[in-house]
């Protein structure tokens, strides 16, 4: 797996096991929705550091009371062409305030990581033969923002000083 | 009224003119000068070159037409792709 | 009007350079179609069925002369001399080639235009009234806020893929010159109850395939929630709307599935969360800078001069009708709102060429203080004439064409560029708008007839808005022929309405003849000086469907 954080492939010490129907023991896992749902307690029990993977079709709010328990939200695109996982990492952020990583996986295209990481996210599984690459290319396409994000960059909106016309 | 055969009609890519493909492999925007497949399978032959093209980034979006005989010269049978072979029915004063 | 500052110019400046770069990856091979067709179109780049087409901006319709004069430049040198103005006040180029396009993007970007969202799933150019800020009707100036929502929309890092497109309007007019209620959002500037102004916010309008009028969620809402508000919609909207299939993705399909009430409740909810955050709240400051771009330009202080006018008028009667007809009231003393018809016989509804562009870029400069409007009914506008010099104006215009005394009626038709342009037509609209045009050339005549609109579109997209023209015509495909499906009875102003299907569909031929039968009969039927939209909405589809099928019924062969 190819994961970007800051630019940088970074290794990925979790295994996916979304799709998993034994789960492995002793590792950091990433589960599904209906994992977590049905597996809560013993995957609690075993004490190994988990990560919950969400479909596009799945807001955070349905979680929003177990997210202390992850240290990993991976957003699912399941085609690029579907936005949803913008809002939900929005709303993991900016209103449940989940400090954790939120991840990126799916139909991850190079020209839609900033907008990506203005909503929240903060790696990246990102399609394509080179990762580190596909982030150098965007980087600076963007230094300037008409809207405000939980990310802190400000808006046009707030750097101009009232000067008019 | 049959048509006499199939031709590829595609958008070249770096500039969207429509185009044919002619025997040499070449692309061409005169319908005289495309290649004309008089069977299936030559049909299919030109189709496959045509994808070969598209794949190496030449032209977008080939397909078949068929091809009618209109007093001699070549004319797709469908009206969509007559428009496409000869350019707008309108404003047919600022050509070039 | 608005100016770029540096960041405006930043900003725009740096997606032309990212498309520039998306080009040459598209070039090399880097890039597959189907990965580079989201980054062209959200660029506004069409693979059409001649050639590349180009959709360029003119936020909320207002254009300046200098800028008109690129939008030639651009016709000349990147495509064949002529411009098409869209029912979403864009100009469209029909030849650009790709290679050249960045180029294009940064000739534009040299006076402040884009053609940024002019497609894809995402906020489209946000529209306006055309008379915006010198209607004698108007409420308030709806730019500065149309200003403030496009720059909120531009980029927005969440709502760039959205299940589908997403249209917004705004009228600061009781009289609804920009078709508000088929948008996806429409807004009027309105007084609540303690006559404060604020938004009536209409949502979930639209046309194509499965049009509506849309559902008013919110009578009044305050200017300073504007922004929290639109973003409470298009969550609701980016989260809800149906993504499994395009032709029931937008947002009017959603607001009618669950109930304009239901709808409603969602948005409030969503809006509770974020309105006052910080992120959504404008400076006023901010306010204030954008809405002094649209302050009053340098008018003279004049004296009504109508009487000077109305002696020119009784003098001459071409320059009569033509005043009649194009002229309008503006709320200036000593001024007047003029249109200029682009719908002379036998043109392409909504075509420029770059002569004429040209020269109405000078005539705005010489009568119109600089600066030119766009409308929806793809018609130009004056908006600063002083009326002592309608006359000079006038003639100035016939010279190009553009003085055909026919605005709001018959021949002042809308047309989508159909089936001689668009990939996605059934049939062409043009040539059948340039039939209408040659079939009825009395202008007395068609003072006579008075308002009616007549809207064509080349299939169910409804580009050409026939759902809502008094006379809507759609074109259909039969077996590899044309043939035109006639509703009537739309309207896209504030008493909006779906035209009802006439009857069977006719070949390109007949329409004219079918045009004229509906005429006369409206002609026989009206009582007193009402419009054939009344005079329709008083006896029905009956009348006019005998009058069209009864004695002589359309014959069922398409002329090709
Ligand atoms: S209405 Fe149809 S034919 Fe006309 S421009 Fe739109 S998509 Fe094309």
């Amino acid at each position: 797996m190819a994961l970007i954080r800051e630019g940088r492939l970074v290794p990925d010490p979790f295994t996916d096991a979304s799709g998993l129907e034994n789960l492995p023991a002793g590792v950091p896992l990433i589960v599904s929705l209906e994992q977590w749902q049905t597996r809560r307690s013993a995957l609690l029990a075993s004490g190994q550091r988990l990560g919950l993977r969400l479909k596009s079709d799945q807001p955070p709010r349905l979680i929003a009371a177990d997210l202390g328990y992850f240290s990993v939200i991976a957003l699912e695109f399941p085609k690029y062409r579907d936005g949803r996982a913008y809002t939900h990492a929005r709303m993991l952020r900016e209103r449940f305030k989940f400090a954790g990583e939120i991840r990126a996986v799916g139909d991850v295209l190079q020209e839609q990581l900033h907008f990506m990481h203005r909503c929240g996210f903060d790696t990246f599984d990102v399609t394509g033969p080179d990762p580190e690459k596909a982030w150098r290319t965007i980087a600076g396409d963007h230094t300037v923002a008409y809207q405000a994000t939980g990310d802190g960059q400000p808006r046009a909106l707030d750097l101009r000083k009232g000067t008019g016309p | 009224m049959d048509p006499t055969g199939q031709m590829v009609l595609a958008n070249r890519l770096a500039d969207g003119q429509v185009v044919f493909l002619a025997t040499d492999g070449s692309w061409v925007e005169d319908i005289a000068r495309g290649a004309l497949a008089r069977d299936a399978v030559a049909a299919q032959r030109l189709l496959a070159d045509a994808q070969l093209a598209e794949s190496r980034n030449v032209v977008v979006e080939p397909y078949l037409i068929d091809i009618r005989d209109a007093a001699g010269r070549r004319q797709p049978v469908a009206f969509r792709e007559a428009i496409r072979a000869a350019g707008p029915t309108v404003r047919t004063d600022l050509e070039g | 009007m608005y100016r770029y500052d540096e960041f405006d110019h930043t900003l725009v400046a740096e997606r032309v350079a990212t498309f520039r770069r998306q080009v040459a990856r598209r070039l090399s091979g880097d890039l597959s179609e189907d990965q580079f067709k989201p980054l062209r179109l959200m660029n506004g780049l069409y693979l059409q069925l001649h050639a590349y087409m180009l959709r360029v901006n003119i936020p909320y319709g207002c254009l300046s002369s200098r800028q008109l004069r690129q939008l030639a430049f651009i016709a000349r040198r990147y495509d064949r001399n002529f411009g098409h103005f869209t029912t979403r006040q864009n100009i469209q180029y029909n030849w650009i080639k790709l290679d050249e396009t960045p180029d294009v993007l940064a000739a534009l970007a040299a006076v402040e235009m884009n053609a940024m969202q002019s497609s894809g799933n995402c906020v489209r150019n946000i529209t306006a009234d055309q008379f915006a800020g010198r209607a004698q009707d108007e409420i308030e100036d709806p730019r500065p806020w149309c200003e403030l929502i496009r720059q909120w929309s531009i980029l927005h890092p969440e709502f760039s893929y959205l299940p589908r497109k997403f249209k917004i309007a705004v009228s600061g007019a009781p009289q609804d010159r920009a078709a508000v209620k088929l948008h996806d959002v429409g807004l009027y500037l309105r007084p609540n109850g303690a006559g404060v102004i604020g938004f009536e916010v209409i949502v979930g309008g639209g046309q194509g395939r499965l049009p509506y009028v849309g559902h008013t969620i919110r009578e009044w809402l305050a200017k300073e929630d504007l922004l929290s508000y639109l973003e409470a919609i298009l969550r609701i909207y980016n989260l809800g709307g149906r993504r499994d299939n395009p032709q029931k993705a937008r947002i009017k399909v959603q607001v009618n599935a669950l109930g304009a009430e239901e709808f409603r409740r969602l948005v409030d909810e969503e809006w509770e969360q974020i309105r006052f955050t910080p992120q959504l709240t404008v400076p006023r400051a901010e306010i204030e800078r954008i809405t002094a771009y649209f302050a009053d330009p340098a008018w003279e202080q004049l004296t009504d001069a109508s009487a000077t006018v109305a002696r020119q008028r009784s003098a001459d009667p071409a320059f009569d009708v033509w005043n009649r007809a194009n002229v309008v009231a503006h709320r200036r003393p000593g001024y007047a709102i003029v249109n200029l018809s682009l719908k002379a016989p036998g043109i392409a509804p909504g075509d420029l060429t770059a002569d004429q562009m040209d020269k109405v870029a000078e005539l705005t400069d010489r009568f119109s203080l600089g600066e030119l409007r766009v409308s929806h009914r793809q018609n130009l506008v004056f908006p600063d004439v002083q009326q002592v010099d309608l006359q000079a104006l006038w003639q100035a215009l016939q010279g190009v064409s553009l003085a055909t005394p026919n605005i709001g009626t018959l021949t002042d038709i809308i047309a989508c560029p159909g089936l001689d342009f668009c990939a996605l037509a059934n049939a062409r609209a043009i040539p059948v708008a340039q039939d209408i045009g040659r079939h009825f050339t009395d202008v007395a005549a068609l003072q006579d007839i008075g308002e009616l609109t007549i809207n064509i579109s080349g299939c169910m997209n409804a580009c050409g808005h026939h759902h809502v023209g008094h006379i809507g015509i759609l074109g259909v495909e039969k077996n590899g022929l044309e043939f035109y499906q006639l509703t009537l009875g739309g309207s896209s102003g504030e008493d909006a309405s779906l035209g009802d299907r006439l009857g069977r569909s006719i070949s390109a031929a007949e329409v004219p003849v079918a045009i004229e039968a509906i005429v006369t009969r409206y002609k026989a039927l009206r009582e007193g000086e009402e419009r054939f939209l009344d005079t329709y909405r008083r006896v029905g589809l009956e009348p006019f469907k005998e009058a069209v099928y009864g004695q002589n019924p359309p014959r069922r062969q398409a002329v090709a």
